[in-house]
């Protein structure tokens, strides 16, 4: 049914299609509206039977999930940005457990400096914790990826993050059309646990391993999550079929018919890249786009196959590996064949500065002309970081560096305090 | 039946068992049939009173629940010597998450059987006094918050010992850990407010608070059983020694956890609603010189010279609670 929604709403409604038996939730922006529908709802028995508990913390929103799914229920939650941060210890045991959680990452930076807008700083510092990581582009397909994260997690006994950009896709009113429930119960049958804690069968879950079997119980979780490779895909096949609405498996390309030039993004900003590469297909530039939905398990081969005509990639990601550089680009380059094709990386988006179409193209014409580094920052405001630097230069104690540029582009109008 | 006063044959030793009272008043352990929730085969040292009292604490309440019973460890000694892999001692359905998390775990578990309408399925958590009253009380107090249908035990040998014993918010003041040395003026450690986390859990008015000692397992199991008649909330808080951390002869193990009680140094009460209801009062008081005598972890109290000073000290510590509780 076509309904006008916020985000968050939209994906509290699909989570409630779900069945979801325990919700322990904890606040952070941008994340709120989401629990908080899902509060009403379970409390008006619209969701039931179901359990919302009201955490005080995300470590223990992550612990009561693993409780409740390790004892065979459908559970969810969702949070962002330090909140992802605060659970991650609870966030790689529920993996190692391999327990079918499902959570919306309502992507937002990490501090200092405290930021409550959206990059993607926060679900990239856990991609190695052993969850399935799936990056959506709107909420229409926010929508759509919750119904097949339950389905994906239950069927591999992995937990699964969806990750929304924070504001830019939660706080966004847009047309959606939610599926019914008859749907929803057709794709998403009853959870049946591989393991569970029951007093008539009872199990030891958990235990200490040592070196003896540690690299082998790595490499089988590793192996895990590589079988998601092809049960997204497969997953996805019968999720579109059962909406009526094709679903990206893996990845998606745009445009990339003979495209010599490839953009590689997560999220949502690949509404707008889509736009960059329309104006210069216009123009008549070979270009074109891909869209990484799995990031974890990254698809090697289907990112390979992808970018297989491109001479350049330009990956534009919305995190930053401080001392390195890229974290797409670089799980981009371990896709491609030796020399392929130029990989570069631009960061964008950081703490919600803002992606235009017209800073893409201007980006991507001096990609075209050999002027973009390997690495660079989009928008960066190189007077700014030079008046900084020139005062640090100047003396031993000159303030926090946050502080004395928020005052230089005049939005802290105080002089010094 | 029930009526009917117990004799104890043993006068004054305190045996958990008695072998002439009616099998229906006698301990859980006593009883062959018992569930051994925690059996033979674990790692614990020898004279290891957490692995004593989980056996007690966790057969009672699964003969409570006719074995309907599910376990959150903490990580701790408990979790680590009782499943080294790929071995586990637990005859019952158990699981280790993280070090800090075992009460939220237990929260979630309640769910789930909340959800699925399982109300014969109760739901313990456990872990040692790091586990409980530093890293996982922010845990622990959200469960008691909303309480949740949990019996949280915590198993208090005043220190972390999994580690190699260091300082705990629960190690007493002048105990030697190893990262509270017996060197320097003032050996061992600080004296500080202290961490009472029965009077913490009380003062969140859960329907029930209880302490015992590892001397009285009887008092552990009629503790567990009570705990298990009501729900929500309830906490157990066992003082159980640790014969490698504190020193102490493996042998002396009850005693020295006796002592703890006769000095008054660990009282013993039950608190239901945020009130004590029932104190277990000191049967021949001794000074506290003579618990701490026994330990090594004290010895620098005793030489190379008599702190005279700190045996006060402790000695009016001792004093405080046998008057707050009334222990006499
Ligand atoms: C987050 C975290 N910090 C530290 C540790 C290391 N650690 C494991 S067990 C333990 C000590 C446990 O002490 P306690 O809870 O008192 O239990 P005990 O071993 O004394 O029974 C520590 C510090 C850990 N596993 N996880
Ligand atoms: S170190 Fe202490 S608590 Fe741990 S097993 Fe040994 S005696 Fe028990
Ligand atoms: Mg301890």
């Amino acid at each position: 049914m076509l309904e006008q929604l916020e985000g968050s709403r939209a994906v509290a409604r699909a989570v409630a299609l779900c069945r979801p038996e325990v919700i322990p939730a904890y606040p952070i922006s941008p994340q709120t509206h989401i629990v908080e529908a899902l509060s009403a709802m379970v409390k008006a028995e619209e969701i039931a039977p179901c359990e919302f508990v009201n955490v005080e913390s995300e470590y223990a929103a992550m612990s009561v999930a693993i409780g409740a799914s390790a004892t065979g229920a459908r559970t969810y939650t969702a949070t962002a940005s330090q909140g992802l941060l605060y659970m991650a210890e609870a966030l790689y045991n529920a993996s190692g457990l391999g327990l079918p959680i499902v959570m919306t990452v309502a992507n937002r930076a990490i501090g200092a400096p405290i930021n409550i807008w959206n990059d993607h700083s926060d679900s990239m510092s856990q991609r190695d914790s052993g969850w399935l990581q799936l990056y959506v582009e709107s909420n229409q397909e926010a929508v759509d990826t919750h119904l097949l994260a339950f389905r994906l997690a239950e069927e591999l006994s992995l937990p699964v993050m969806v990750c929304m950009d924070g504001f830019i896709l939660t706080h966004a009113y847009e047309r959606i059309d939610l599926p019914s429930q008859e749907q929803v119960d057709e794709f998403l049958p009853a959870y049946e646990p591989r393991q569970v804690l029951d007093p008539d069968e009872p199990v030891t879950i958990g235990a200490m391993v040592g070196p003896e079997a540690f690299t082998e119980v790595k490499y089988l979780a590793h192996v895990k999550q590589l079988q998601a490779l092809e049960t997204i895909p497969e997953l996805s096949g019968e999720l579109g079929d059962v909406l009526g609405r094709q679903q990206d498996g893996l990845l998606r390309g745009y445009r990339c018919e003979e495209a010599e030039t490839i953009v590689v993004a997560l999220g949502s900003v690949l509404g707008t890249i889509e736009d960059a590469v329309d104006e210069l297909r216009d123009r008549g530039v070979k270009v074109g786009a891909v869209g990484v939905k799995a990031f974890r398990p990254f698809p090697l081969a289907a990112v390979r196959e992808a970018l297989a005509g491109a001479a350049r990639v330009v990956v534009i990601e919305k995190a930053l590996a401080l001392g390195v550089g890229g974290i797409l680009s670089e799980n981009v380059q371990t896709a491609l064949p030796h020399g392929a094709a130029r990989v570069h990386t631009v960061i964008a988006g950081l703490g919600g500065r803002p992606i235009t179409t017209a800073s893409l193209v201007g980006l991507l014409e001096d990609a075209f002309e050999e002027r973009l580094e390997q690495m660079s920052f989009l928008d960066l405001n190189v007077e700014l970081v030079e008046r900084e630097l020139e005062r640090t230069r100047a003396t031993r104690r000159s303030g926090p560096p946050a502080e004395n540029m928020l005052r230089d582009i005049g939005t802290v109008a105080a002089g010094p305090v | 039946m029930a009526s009917r006063p117990i004799k104890f044959y043993q006068v004054g030793s305190h045996a958990a068992g008695n072998r002439l009272l009616d099998p229906e008043l006698s301990s859980v352990q006593a009883d062959p049939n018992r569930s051994n929730s925690i059996t033979k085969g674990h790692r614990a040292c020898q004279g290891c009173g957490e692995a004593l009292g989980a056996r007690y604490a966790l057969d009672a309440a699964m003969r409570a629940t006719s074995g309907q019973l599910i376990a959150a460890n903490a990580t701790g000694c408990l979790e680590v010597f009782s499943t080294p892999y790929p071995e586990s001692s637990w005859q019952m359905p158990w699981l280790h998450s993280l070090f800090a998390n075992a009460p939220s775990v237990a929260t979630g578990i309640a769910a789930a059987l909340k959800v699925k309408g399982r109300s014969d399925v109760r739901v313990i958590g456990q872990g040692g006094d790091g586990g409980t009253v530093d890293i996982g009380m922010a845990c622990l107090s959200g469960m008691f918050e909303r309480n949740d249908d949990v019996l949280y035990i915590c198993y208090d040998n005043e220190a972390y010992m999994n580690t190699g014993v260091q300082r705990s918010g629960s190690t007493p003041p002048a105990a030697r850990t190893m990262t509270t040395q017996a060197v320097g003026a003032e050996p061992g450690n600080v004296f500080g407010q202290g961490k009472d986390m029965a009077r913490i859990a009380m003062a969140h008015d859960i329907p029930y608070v209880a302490t015992a000692t590892i001397a009285d397992l009887r008092d552990v199991e009629a503790k567990v059983e009570r705990a298990m008649e009501l729900h929500g909330a309830r906490y157990l808080h066992i003082l159980v020694t640790c014969p490698l951390g504190w020193s102490c002869a493996a042998a002396d193990s009850i005693k020295v956890a006796r002592l703890a009680k006769e000095t008054g140094l660990f009282p013993v009460f039950e608190a239901e609603l945020g009130h004590v209801s029932a104190v277990s009062k000191i049967r021949r008081r001794r000074p506290v010189e003579e618990y701490l005598k026994l330990q090594g972890r004290y010895s620098h109290l005793f030489k190379p010279n008599r702190r005279e000073d700190v045996l006060a000290h402790i000695q009016a510590i001792a004093d405080r609670n046998i008057e707050r509780y009334g222990l006499l």
